[in-house]
């Protein structure tokens, strides 16, 4: 057995105890503290007078978040036209 | 691919608007009801690619430049950014909703609660839905009539 395979092992051993602890320490639901989603709903109609809080949230409160979905739309959008490009008409 | 029969050319021709209003609406309401720019794109350019089934992908490629959908999703991308940037040189921070409460456009603030819909609110978000339902949907459509078409040529499939 060589050291990379020990490694691995071990490496994996430690990543599922790890899981096993974090399944068993929270129980279903928890924690139940929900300050963010109070000041979401209690604030975004009069911070930023919309209606729909998801929109809110993706659009302006997360709005890092689509930046980075749009930059990956875009990166596929252009690898795709990359690797077709020699087609002609 | 070629073109499919007589039947389901009509039927695409029949579903095609239907299919266009309510992409186009889920994405102009998207601050209002569920959907928004990535939703209501991904539904428009669906209903595009139904013409690239219906109609095959050759008469489509001639009809359409690849190159002027790319300049739009392209566009779409710097208007989104640009308007987080409007917002950075108007409210102080990058993605600020700086329309709100200027009374510009899209300034209107609803009572909190339940209230009816009122289109002219939500500061910034009907711009960028727009900006990125114009993205998704130019680059959905690129891709596809890209790839349908390079499936249909000789010297691909060897």
């Amino acid at each position: 057995m060589s050291t990379r395979n020990i490694v691995a092992a071990v490496m994996f051993s430690v990543l599922a105890v790890f899981f096993i602890l974090t399944a068993l320490m929270l129980s279903f639901g928890a924690p139940i503290k929900s300050q963010m989603d109070d000041y979401i709903i209690t604030h975004t109609q009069n911070e930023t007078g919309t209606n729909s809080a998801v929109t809110t949230i993706v659009f302006d409160y997360r709005g890092f978040d689509t930046l980075g979905e749009a930059t990956i739309l875009f990166g596929a959008v252009s690898g795709v036209l990359m690797i077709f490009r020699r087609v002609k008409k | 691919m070629s073109e499919m029969s007589k039947i389901v050319r009509t039927l695409s021709n029949i579903t095609f608007p239907f299919i266009m209003v309510f992409g186009l609406y889920v994405i102009a309401h998207g601050h209002l009801t569920p959907g928004g720019g990535f939703q209501g794109g991904a539904v428009a350019a669906s209903g595009c690619v139904m013409l690239i089934v219906a109609y095959g992908s050759t008469w489509i490629f001639e009809k359409i430049k690849v190159s002027r959908l790319s300049a739009f999703e392209s566009l779409g991308a710097l208007g989104f950014i640009g308007v987080a940037f409007f917002g950075l040189i108007f409210g102080g921070y990058f993605f600020n909703n700086f329309l709100v409460r200027t009374g510009i456009l899209f300034n209107i603030i609803p009572e909190t609660g339940f209230t009816g819909s009122e289109f002219n609110t939500a500061g910034v978000l009907p711009l960028m839905n727009f900006a990125v339902g114009v993205k998704v949907i130019a680059g959905v459509f690129a891709i596809v009539v890209v790839m349908a078409y390079a499936s249909s040529l000789k010297e691909w499939k060897q």
